[in-house]
């Protein structure tokens, strides 16, 4: 069948990093079309390329056989590119029908149609099959399902000829995924071409008719959907370029299960989002949190850390039942938890700040007497870290800002060091770092993990679980699917479980 | 459906509940003023209350999307200045005055939204230093206070009208549905109320950011100039007073909060705010009534500014991840 959009050799780098490398995707009317890849494949880049989100740095986009160029989310929407994008583009204090009718309202003398607004609005929403919404709810008030649910009818009122859903099931609920079947299958009858990307191999299997493969920002394959089995579809995704030496692991000690953990949580739910996690961490091990990114990794940490509210489950550490109410508590030398966050340059560091600031911040507490920082102390304590982090800073009242990002990643967890923590959690700590520093931050980790730290680390990157863990933990959809150790702890058995496939279909091929 | 009611409580119930506590405290000062419910009272309740009022108007629109306008104050006194020079003259160069002064309002929003649109500073400090300039401007003007204005139209709109009925609250409820309720229906004030709710979402849903941005700025500084010229009519003269810029200012973001505004933008409307503004200016009245010390009114009004912007938090006791009380 002929395209109706085509994208030839398109590339696309943010900073020195490469999303796509000369990547190729086409798309058919009346097909629905599946894009698959792991983590940083270039799947999202791809999607906010083809949605004038963002511009390609080289490349062609030809749709109904004309070249185009969108620079603006809206040029390709008018072009009739509708997406749906996995962070939802609603706003949160307007009503449905405002959010339906935002790009293109009815008009009549000049002001919006309410009444033509409102039966566009109902139209659209019967059309996504949520009829039961009322167009006049502010959507902050919804529930995600039913804010993805107008979100799908937003994009559909504008008519389009292309539909592109980014995760658009990962927030629904049970009822919502069937409706959102019928209507894509719908659709696809209609003649609509339908880009979807999704994890749930279970998904693709049950809509898509034509699957593409990334990875590495570079197209791998394309492929009629029951063509390929899940294994050999793993096996195209995997492959990634292993870059990094690791520090040698210790055998697996056979006193290790006597020691008491330092971490025990048991049936750790919260809103939703996540599910009886069981996960116990003993001193002297690293624990990886493996699967896709935004499976309630990052929850999981911050419910560790004590950020969240109304978390059920039962928490120990060292043998104690304990509530953790705020990082200010988790942080106490009785309790000893230390979270290197995702985000070093929002969350994990105050930039404008000198590195000696930065450094002491989260140790204020053992540095200072009767509210007074004492400044020998301080300066000796960072002093210190700085040496055995080996940190390259010209002075330590530079702004750490004006540091490399692998230096500022070693302040972030210099920081939380100074307070001496059992229990190290780390939410992917060497994304966007270079490979000198992280094998450096890889040989930290096991020195803590020896000196009787219990580490947690999750990471984006398989080559670094596999490399740096004793166990993992695989999570999706808010719960451990499995654990994975020693030779079971593979590239293709953290992608299939990240995949929710049960590694004997994997294997079986 | 049955339910509209219900949602359209919840989208205004900050405009209700600002008018509510207006004409609780407006019966409490009638009730207790000695001449009670008399055409001159009245007159001049509106008189003072409405140039609060139509300065809370021009500030809930930069505040809808999120920005701020600190110069309201100063277009407001600049506008005053201006036409204490150019409403003068034969009906027709009053007339021409008038245009004068509002097109002169309008520019100054216009740069304002120029500077943070094109510029992309933040709305808070551009507004700071451009509401500096603006009352330089008014100082060159009226080095001292003075000037005039045309005796007949000021009169006209400061009186009352048959019935009693004060010529302000018309102007008020004119100005209300020639701009605001036109601004809030169009494209434009959609938008603005898309980008205070979350800029990026509109930005992704193809809404033009810059042009809603400039267009909410102009229409703040033309409702100040509309102020600032009604001012003119109820003093008959400019003065360039930085007090009575700043006390404005400061006011119009109090009215805007008690009149159900968030100043995270997304939500409100210029009504509450109207209404926000005549509780503020009520406040101060209902002390006099009371015979009690003027010394007590900035206590009393602070009170009542906190008690109102209580309620408007009250929803984050709901917040299960503690990051979202930093959002």
């Amino acid at each position: 069948m002929e395209p109706i959009l085509e994208l030839i050799d398109i590339s696309k780098r943010y900073g020195g990093v490469r999303a796509l490398e000369r990547a190729r995707f086409a798309c058919a009317p009346g097909r629905i079309h599946a894009l698959l890849g792991e983590n940083g494949a270039g799947k999202s880049t791809l999607i906010k390329i083809m949605s004038g989100v963002v511009q390609p740095d080289e490349g062609r986009i030809v749709l109904e056989g004309r070249e185009r160029r969108f620079a603006h989310p809206q040029d390709a929407v008018s072009a009739g590119i509708a997406c749906i994008f996995q962070e939802l583009s609603l706003m949160p204090d307007l009503s449905v029908a405002d959010n339906i009718c935002i790009t293109n309202p009815p008009r009549k003398y000049g002001l919006i149609d309410r009444k033509e607004q409102r039966r566009i609005a109902e139209a659209a929403l019967a059309r996504a099959g949520a009829e039961d919404i009322h167009p006049l709810a502010p959507v902050g008030s919804l529930s995600l399902s039913r804010r993805q649910m107008v979100e799908i009818a937003k994009a559909l009122s504008r008519n389009p000829k292309i539909l592109i859903l980014d995760e658009a099931t990962s927030a629904l609920t049970a009822a919502d995924v069937q409706r959102v079947y019928t209507l894509l299958k719908r659709l696809r009858d209609e003649g609509m071409a339908i880009v979807y990307i999704s994890h749930r191999m279970n998904e693709i299997a049950e809509l898509a008719d034509d699957c593409s493969v990334f990875r590495n920002g570079q197209h791998v394959a394309t492929f009629a959907a029951g063509t390929q089995s899940d294994a050999q579809t793993v096996e195209m995704m995997i492959g990634r370029d292993i870059e990094h030496a690791f520090p040698p692991k210790p055998p697996v000690q056979s006193g290790l299960d006597a020691k008491a953990p330092a971490l025990e949580a048991r049936g750790l739910s919260w809103q939703g989002r996540l599910h009886d996690i069981d996960l116990t961490a003993r001193p002297g091990e690293i624990v990886g949190l493996g699967g896709l990114d935004g499976q309630g990794q990052r929850e999981f940490f911050l419910a560790l850390f004590g950020v969240l509210r109304g978390v059920g489950g039962e928490l120990k550490l060292e043998g104690r039942p304990v509530q953790l109410h705020s990082p200010k508590q988790a942080k106490r030398d009785d309790i000893g938890i230390a979270l290197v966050p995702e985000d070093r340059k929002t969350d994990g560091l105050m930039l404008p700040m000198s590195v000696l600031d930065n450094l002491s911040f989260a140790a204020l507490d053992r540095l200072s007497r009767a509210g007074i920082v004492a400044s020998g102390a301080e300066l000796r304590a960072a002093q210190d870290m700085v040496k055995r982090l080996s940190i390259k800073a010209p002075d330590l009242s530079v702004p750490v800002g004006t540091l490399s990002g692998g230096n500022q990643q070693k302040v972030v967890i210099a920081k939380w060091l100074m307070n001496a923590p059992r229990i190290i959690l780390l939410n992917d700590p060497t994304r966007g770092i270079d490979v000198g520093t992280k094998q450096e931050i890889y040989a930290l980790l096991r020195r803590l993990a020896e000196d009787g730290a219990a580490v947690l680390l999750y990471s984006t990157d398989y080559a670094e679980l596999i490399g740096c863990c004793d166990r993992v933990a695989v999570f999706f959809d808010g719960r451990i699917v499995r654990w994975l150790a020693g030779d079971e702890l593979t590239e293709r058995a953290l992608v299939a479980s990240a995949l929710n496939l049960t590694t004997t279909e994997a294997a079986a091929a | 459906m049955n339910d509209d009611w219900k949602f359209h409580l919840r989208e205004h119930k900050g405009a209700y509940a600002a008018a509510a506590m207006f004409v609780v405290i407006f019966a409490l000062y009638i009730l207790n003023h000695q001449a009670g419910w008399t055409a001159p009272v009245i007159t001049t309740a509106a008189n003072k209350g409405v140039l609060l009022a139509i300065v809370a108007m021009a500030q809930t629109l930069p505040v809808l999307t999120a920005g701020i306008d600190l110069s309201v104050g100063m277009v407001f006194v600049l506008a005053n200045c201006v036409a204490s020079h150019l409403v003068v003259g034969t009906p027709l160069q009053a007339a021409f005055g008038v245009v004068a002064v509002l097109a002169v309002g309008a520019l100054c929003g216009w740069i304002n939204g120029a500077i943070i649109v094109y510029g992309r500073l933040q709305p808070i400090i551009t507004t700071l230093a451009t509401g500096t300039v603006y009352y330089g401007i008014s100082l060159g003007l009226r080095p001292v206070p003075g000037g005039d204005v045309h005796a007949g139209l000021a009169d006209a709109l400061t009186g009352s009208l048959p019935g009693g009925i004060p010529a302000m609250g018309v102007v008020l409820v004119g100005v209300v549905l020639l701009v605001w309720v036109p601004y809030r229906r169009s494209v434009s004030g959609r938008a603005a109320l898309a980008i205070g709710s979350s800029e990026a979402a509109a930005y992704m849903s193809g809404v033009n950011i810059g042009r809603t941005k400039l267009i909410a700025y102009t229409l703040a500084g033309l409702l100040a100039a509309i102020g600032g010229l009604l001012l003119t009519f109820v003093t008959y003269s400019g003065e360039a007073s930085s007090t009575i810029g700043g006390v404005y200012t400061l006011n119009s973001i109090a009215a805007v909060v008690i009149g159900g505004t968030s100043l995270a933008g997304g939500a409100g409307t210029a009504i509450g705010s109207v209404f926000g503004a005549l509780v503020l200016r009520t406040i101060g009245d209902l002390l006099f009534v009371f015979d009690l010390e003027p010394l007590w009114q900035p206590l009393f009004q602070g009170f009542i500014l906190l008690a109102a912007v209580s309620l408007g938090s009250l929803q984050l006791l709901k917040v299960s991840n503690r990051l979202d009380l930093f959002k």
